[in-house]
């Protein structure tokens, strides 16, 4: 086969100019700060309270898109109804929507005076732009996406024969789902689950319109990097950077290796 | 002679599997959840875009679209998608083709690193090229001197789009030349083509619609990114801002009808993306 | 228990799966569903199983209506035809699963539960994989585990899949005997799909011939074989010559010892071993020479030509098959012309 070399060389080569040099640059930059240092700019109260706001919203909204994607893959596959491939197909909007026109459009739809947040405010009194619930909000929608489509394939492949071997043993319904499907399509729901929750903490454009970006209360991971960019701390910004990305690349580490894991577990290794 | 021996498959035909059906109160609320959050987080916001743009009329609409400020951006997005896609349409194929046709070590750290940009936050895919480019980073001095702008310019953009949108093309290819095998390409060669006609004579009609596909959402990236952009534009209305960054501008400057009218023509670009990739869905298989 | 179908219709959209289906299957039995592809067996045997709902007719299972019964209910054990073992849990899991889902009065204890399924593992030869999943097994060694899985409920009908479509050639043979056996010991009632003919003569009791939805002839193996009621049935089940009558076959089947006397018959089927051949035949009396012959190991099949006065026509080839003694002793060489015997013939019009 030819074309071993130049295209392997350009492949190398554009890698690197693209993605590595700027890439090493973050840990080249952060080499230069000193243990305490980092630790100084890591520790900061307000940064401390972005990184436990990032999580805890990531974490919530991956939990909830988790379930409803579910919901949303299984009566996909399982279920005709008329305008099901229209919505099958808009799933991927939160993919294709620029971040900024999802922020600015969340953001105006449960701010006070907002069509849900007028109704919710007046309603339950719950207040969701500009706080907490607003990041929690966004990141629902950033996050559906990816606990559907990969949900999905995995329900659609499912064999469903297994289900009526399940039946024709005595299983009742909520049986055959609790110990045959569920248990098959748990390892999709976890990895739709853990790329929700990475995609959420580094995510900006959709959440900085609807969060109000109170310090201590509603600021982000991303936003810290931000408000210390404009201020010229380099430093600092590039210390939060490099932790961010660590946890990034630990979450995604984690997600293949469960996936080792189940796949050994079940045999097919 | 009349000895018949059937030996196809199994009976086939659509059945109707009883023991998988559930109860109706179950399905019909299942379906009301769907129908409902889909509404709720996907169709209500596609509206209120389009009910916030229209907010003061047609003319008002127009007016801000036709603003300066506004085609700057629409422009500077273009020359962005124009000049980020056919790069990282060359690289993907180039990456796939020396992925799927070659053995050599470390290829699966190839392929994990070309992912790499997917698992970076935006805004830290911003701030490497500031680190490197900005005026206290690597190059800065260099640059200074030499009288060249990367950040807060135009080439800063193209960079960082460049680096977000860096493995839409690749990834999409990659399996798809991996399932295809090698097979046709080598008939080909042993038939005489070089290897150019191989490509676009085997290769190419094989893979059209994933690489369309992958092309597709590359662009739709690159022209929507925000995150990156964002931290390496320095914001300069009429020259480093691209579209999406003239709706957040707008849209701070509490110029509703102008920030979701700009936000309309992106949601426009998402909405063809989606039914565009509905058809290429449909079509690679 | 006894299975009785009566007048069981279903149709998937303009295709008639089955046709008026009436079929008793007395208890103890093991019974083969027999027919082409798409014939309806499959379908038959889920409407039995409640896994599928017929659009007309009743499902009896020991005198008892079970038609409107859900599938878990109807105590029966059904294995796959491409087995459908939960990938998810051990061998020991997917075999206890019908044990651990009975409503807590009914479930045995765990204790319980691991001596049943060892005993199971014991029947089926395999309880050295107990640990093993699903993905680690081979086709054989799955389906003996789909086996003991559906007799785990001990399950007064077993319904089997094309139990041994999805099977190397020799695991098959292999199994074919080890499920006689199990049945002999068991003596459950059962009934297996399968398009094989051989496979159906050689495992069940009572072999139920389908086709195009409808039961073309039920009875014993030998029933089936020595008295087709049918064509479809001479011609599915075991090897067939057939001759359709014009006044040029009238004169050579006189020749081979056939009586003619129904004048409303119009084709003779001839299964190949009731086909003697006798050497130096003469022009009038015999159109054959022969052409070929194969070794089937016990016997020898013999390929007659038979001559065609029409230009262009291809030449029907006839099949006898004899013992390997008597083709010796007859010192055939190709080209020979030979004289046929017929034994018996069946006859269809």
């Amino acid at each position: 086969m030819p074309g071993k070399r130049p295209a392997l060389g350009f492949t190398l080569f554009y890698l690197g100019l693209i993605v590595l040099i700027p890439l090493s640059t973050l840990i080249a930059k952060s080499l230069l700060l000193s243990w305490d240092e980092y630790l100084a700019v890591i520790t900061n109260k307000r940064v401390l309270a972005s990184f436990r706001v990032s999580f805890a919203a990531s974490l919530i909204a991956a939990a909830i898109a988790s379930l409803f994607g579910f919901i949303i893959a299984w009566t996909f596959v399982r279920y005709p109804f008329p305008g099901k491939r229209v919505l099958d197909a808009l799933i991927d909007l939160p993919f294709a929507l620029p971040t900024a026109v999802a922020g600015i459009v969340l953001a105006t739809i449960y701010q006070p005076g907002g069509f849900l947040g007028k109704l919710l405010s007046q309603a339950f009194g719950i207040k969701v732009a500009y706080t907490p619930t607003g990041i929690v909000i966004a990141l629902i929608f950033i996050a559906l996406p990816f606990v559907v489509r990969t949900v999905q394939p995995v329900l659609q492949e499912f064999d469903a024969t297994m289900e009526e071997a399940a039946s024709t043993l005595g299983a009742t319904r909520l049986q055959v789902f609790l110990k045959v499907i569920f248990p098959n399509v748990f390892p999709a729901l976890l990895t739709g689950f853990a790329l929700s929750f990475a995609r959420g903490i580094g995510e900006y454009g959709s959440v900085i319109f609807i969060a109000g970006n109170l310090p201590y209360v509603s600021e982000i991971v991303p936003l810290m990097i931000i408000t210390k960019l404009e201020q010229y701390e380099y430093a600092g910004a590039t210390a939060i950077a490099l932790t961010l990305l660590v946890v990034s690349f630990l979450l995604l580490f984690v997600i293949n290796l469960l996936q080792y894991w189940v796949r050994k577990r079940s045999g097919q290794l | 002679m009349n000895a018949i021996t059937y030996s196809g498959p199994a009976e086939q035909g659509a059945r109707s599997r009883i023991s998988l059906g559930d109860p109706s109160w179950v399905k019909w609320g299942l379906i009301t959840v769907t129908v409902g959050f889909i509404f709720l987080f996907l169709c209500l916001p596609l509206a209120v875009v389009l009910v916030e743009a229209f907010a003061k009329g047609w003319q008002a609409y127009g007016a801000e679209l036709a603003q300066p400020d506004a085609q700057a951006a629409m422009q500077l997005t273009l020359l962005t998608a124009l000049v980020t896609v056919p790069l990282n349409t060359v690289f993907g194929i180039a990456a796939a083709w020396a992925i799927t046709r070659f053995e050599f070590p470390g290829k699966s750290l190839l392929t994990t690193l070309i992912d790499l940009p997917f698992s970076v936050s935006p805004v830290i895919s911003g701030l490497i090229f500031v680190l490197l480019f900005g005026a206290q980073g690597w190059l800065g001095e260099w640059l200074r001197e030499h009288d060249i702008k990367i950040i807060f310019a135009v080439p800063g953009i193209i960079l960082a789009t460049l680096f977000i949108t860096f493995p839409f093309v690749a990834r999409e290819l990659i399996p798809l030349m991996q399932e295809m095998g090698s097979e046709e390409e080598e008939a080909a060669l042993s038939l005489g083509a070089g290897g150019w006609k191989t490509f676009f004579l085997i290769t190419l009609p094989n893979i059209k619609w994933g690489l369309l596909y992958g092309v597709l959402l590359c662009n739709a990236r690159a022209m929507g990114e925000f995150g990156a952009v964002s931290v390496v534009s320095g914001h300069i209305r009429g020259l480093t801002n691209t579209l999406p960054l003239h709706v957040e501008v707008s849209y701070n400057e509490y110029n509703f009808v102008g920030a979701f009218a700009s936000a309309s023509i992106l949601a426009g670009l998402a909405i063809v993306t989606l039914i565009l990739k509905s058809i290429l869905e449909w079509k690679k298989r | 228990m006894s299975i009785l179908l009566s007048n069981i219709s279903k149709n998937f959209g303009d295709f008639a799966a089955l046709d008026h289906i009436d079929l008793e299957i007395p208890e103890g039995e093991l019974v083969a569903l027999l027919g082409p592809s798409g014939c309806g067996k499959t379908t038959l045997l889920r409407i039995i199983a409640g896994l599928e709902q017929p659009d007309s007719g009743r499902v009896l299972l020991s005198g008892e209506d079970k038609t409107e019964q859900h599938a878990s209910h109807r105590g029966i054990g059904f294995v796959f035809q491409h087995y459908a073992l939960f990938r998810h849990m051990t061998v020991f899991d997917n075999i206890a699963f019908g044990l651990r889902v009975k409503p807590r009065k009914e479930r045995p204890g765990e204790a319980m539960i691991r001596r049943k399924v060892h005993e199971l593992l014991q029947l089926v030869q395999l309880d050295w994989l107990h640990d093993r999943y699903p993905d680690q097994l081979s086709g054989g060694q799955r389906q003996r585990i789909a086996l003991a899985r559906a007799l785990a409920v001990e399950p007064s009908v077993l319904l089997l899949d094309e139990p041994f479509g999805a099977l190397d050639a020799s695991v098959r043979k292999d199994l074919r005997q080890w499920l006689r056996n199990l049945h002999h010991e068991l003596n459950v009632t059962s009934i297996f799909v399968t398009h094989d003919q051989e496979e159906a003569m050689e495992v069940a009791s009572q072999v139920v011939v389908l086709n195009h939805g409808r039961i073309e002839q039920q009875g014993s193996p030998s029933e089936i074989y020595d008295h087709p009621a049918n064509a479809f049935v001479s011609k599915f089940v075991g090897q067939t010559n057939v001759f359709h009558l014009d006044n040029e076959d009238k004169i050579w089947l006189q020749h081979a010892g056939i009586v003619l006397d129904d004048p409303e018959a119009l084709t003779a089927h001839v299964r190949p071993h009731d086909i003697d051949i006798e050497k130096n035949a003469d022009a009038s009396s015999s159109p054959f020479t022969l052409k070929d012959w194969q070794h089937l190991g016990s016997a020898i099949r013999v390929e007659l030509a038979r001559e065609v006065r029409e230009q262009g026509k291809l030449a029907p080839v006839v099949y006898a098959q004899m013992p390997n003694e008597r083709f010796k002793a007859l010192q055939l060489a190709k080209g020979d012309r030979v004289a046929l015997r017929i034994r018996h013939a069946h006859w269809f019009n």
